[in-house]
């Protein structure tokens, strides 16, 4: 991890802890953990694709996975919610492991609707065999640690921003590590990396895996603070949303995930009065950040500030 | 017997319009190597805007038919104009991914904004009595939506083969620098294709919506069972995406009459998937094309 970056996690928990103090308001805070929980599918979706150069339109079936699976197992197999959670992730990543193996030999397009086929089809089985089908179900066990509930909405805020904050710290990590540069050698040039040895299969299954593992856990923790799920949340839709995110917040640097988080995350409830537009409105944001911003907010806000400071 | 063979006919409907969203795809990809994924939307857009001009407006079918496939051309037309044509070129392949899908959402958001989320239908074209085929009941429209299929198929087979454009548009597609170096103008034969399929895409839902109502969501799955066609029959052959089409069409009714309606759609993600990992040129295309291209 470089100096910039540690500074940026100390900055980022330093914001964490006195956001509560600023605010008691439940309602922002509630928004300020669904940020998180969106925030943690976005990391893993920006390495995909800012580092490894690889598109996943399923990002929504791996959320939906750690979901039910984590809610599943500890409300029907009286698992402890610290080990459904863990298992849920497993199960996700697994299931990674065994989508990765034949899509990522697949490229661009068609990668991109092999995910999307396998995120629908997850959708479907939802549906289907999910329990309570279309309408869902709850009652699932709110998180809990060695006996403690958490209750209120403020240790919620913390925990799911406490896993963000060790979730960055891992993949910031990782992407300054030989992976990392391995992996962006493989976004630069497939060719050229496998000329340099780089097994290219392993790591883009390695980051794929990482991708599901992040989307599963972020489904988890929303399964036990929502404590109700349905398999509306997890459609494709979701899985475009996520991509909005990475987009605009930036893919070449996994900051933009959370700043595409929170702007994706507060824009429903800036549009409330007008329900019919917030479609619209993404589509709008999408396409025009895609014409006009490709590089998204935070690496433009990076440059910038490096413009600024050496003149 | 009766059962199958109706389960057969309503395959065929359905089919009929995967069969033309397949062929869009492939005359785009065909001129740009690139996968349109809002290509279902015009689809919606033929049906909702059908309804528009013919139960809103209280126009004659006619005029809207041609009102119709004009906003298409011109949706089409725009879409290439202002977010593909200035892309293109950066030779991104993610992005042209992201930007296809983003006009996918606009198109949806303006139609959810025009229609909101209630189902449109309007009367069949014809009035009359269903036909009984052995036993099974085909209404009109159905024949209509076959039919009209099957002139787009014919017209579009004499349009690549017989016309200048149509041809200068096939050797677009097997060598762009060769074609530009006979003097096409390459830049419009991209313009035209994405015209081309989205007024196909729009007189299949304009056929389709009398049968299975229209709503403002529905392009989505139109794009992938369009795609899964295309795939079926190889990527960039429109014969093969004919064939696609009809048999991801008969092979979804029949899931849905004898397994379970809940699975309908299950079907084509499972086929897609299993082309995809196990022989991606398609059931009848050949490997060695997929390596010739840009992306």
């Amino acid at each position: 991890m470089t100096k910039g970056n540690a500074i940026a996690v100390l900055i980022l928990g330093i914001l964490i802890i006195l956001f509560p103090q600023v605010t008691s308001d439940n309602y922002i805070l509630t928004i300020g953990i669904f940020v998180g929980i969106n925030a943690l599918v976005a990391i893993g979706l920006t390495i995909l694709m800012g580092y490894a150069g690889q598109i996943s339109l399923g990002q929504a079936g791996f959320y939906g996975i750690g979901a039910y699976m984590s809610a599943i197992l500890s409300m029907n197999f009286g698992l402890p919610v610290l080990f459904s959670i863990i298992a849920s992730i497993i199960i996700a990543s697994l299931t990674a492991v065994i989508i990765a193996i034949p899509s990522l030999r697949l490229k661009g397009h068609y990668l991109a609707v092999a995910t999307l086929g396998f995120g629908e089809i997850i959708h479907i089985i939802l549906n289907e065999w999910g329990p309570g089908g279309p309408s869902g179900f709850g009652d699932i066990p709110s998180f809990n640690i060695l006996g403690y509930h958490l209750s209120s909405t403020v240790e919620y805020f913390y925990l799911i921003w406490l896993c963000i904050i060790f979730v960055m710290i891992f993949s910031l990590n990782l992407i300054h590590s030989m992976t990392g540069k391995a992996l962006r050698a493989i976004h630069d040039s497939e060719i050229a990396a496998v000329t340099l040895g780089i097994n290219i299969t392993k790591l883009k299954i390695k980051v794929f895996v990482l991708s599901a593992a992040y989307a599963s856990l972020a489904g988890a923790l929303y399964a036990h603070y929502v404590t109700f799920l349905s398999p509306s949340g997890f459609s494709l839709f979701y899985s475009v949303l996520v991509l909005m995110m990475v987009v605009i917040g930036g893919m070449t640097n996994i900051w933009g995930a959370i700043a595409g988080a929170l702007i994706i995350t507060i824009l429903p409830e800036v549009l409330r009065g007008f329900k019919e537009f917030d479609i619209l409105v993404y589509g709008m944001i999408l396409t025009l950040s895609l014409l006009f911003m490709r590089k998204g907010i935070v690496p433009l806000v990076v440059e910038t500030y490096k413009k600024w400071t050496l003149r | 017997m009766t059962l199958l063979l109706q389960f057969l006919f309503s395959g065929l409907t359905t089919g009929s319009v995967y069969a033309l969203v397949g062929i869009g795809f492939n005359i785009v990809y065909n001129s740009t190597s690139i996968i349109n994924l809002a290509q279902g939307e015009f689809v919606v857009i033929g049906g909702l805007m059908m309804w528009f001009f013919l139960e809103g407006m209280q126009l004659p079918f006619t005029v809207s038919l041609s009102l119709t496939l004009l906003t298409a051309a011109l949706i089409g037309l725009l879409m290439e104009r202002l977010t593909i044509k200035p892309l293109l070129k950066k030779g991104d392949l993610l992005l042209m991914i992201m930007v296809t899908i983003a006009i996918s959402i606009l198109i949806r958001g303006i139609l959810m904004f025009k229609f909101g989320k209630d189902p449109y239908t309007y009367p069949p074209f014809t009035e009359g009595e269903p036909i009984n085929f052995y036993g099974a009941i085909i209404t009109q429209q159905t024949l209509w939506v076959i039919g009209i299929t099957a002139v787009c198929i014919v017209l579009l087979y004499l349009f690549f083969n017989k016309t200048m454009i149509g041809r200068a548009m096939k050797a677009c597609s097997l060598d762009v620098r060769a074609a530009r170096l006979m003097g096409i103008n390459v830049s419009n034969i991209v313009m035209l294709s994405f015209i081309i399929s989205a007024v196909i895409g729009a007189i299949g839902g304009i056929a389709i919506t009398p049968i299975s109502l229209m709503e403002y969501d529905k392009g989505a799955m139109l794009s992938v069972k369009g795609f899964c066609a295309a795939i079926m029959g190889g990527l960039g052959r429109s014969r093969g995406a004919v064939a696609g089409g009809f048999t991801l069409g008969i092979l979804e009714s029949l899931t849905a009459g004898y397994i379970h309606s809940g699975f309908k759609d299950a079907v084509a993600l499972l086929i897609m998937l299993f082309i995809l990992f196990v022989r991606p040129a398609g059931m009848f295309g050949k490997a060695e094309i997929l390596k010739l291209r840009k992306f």
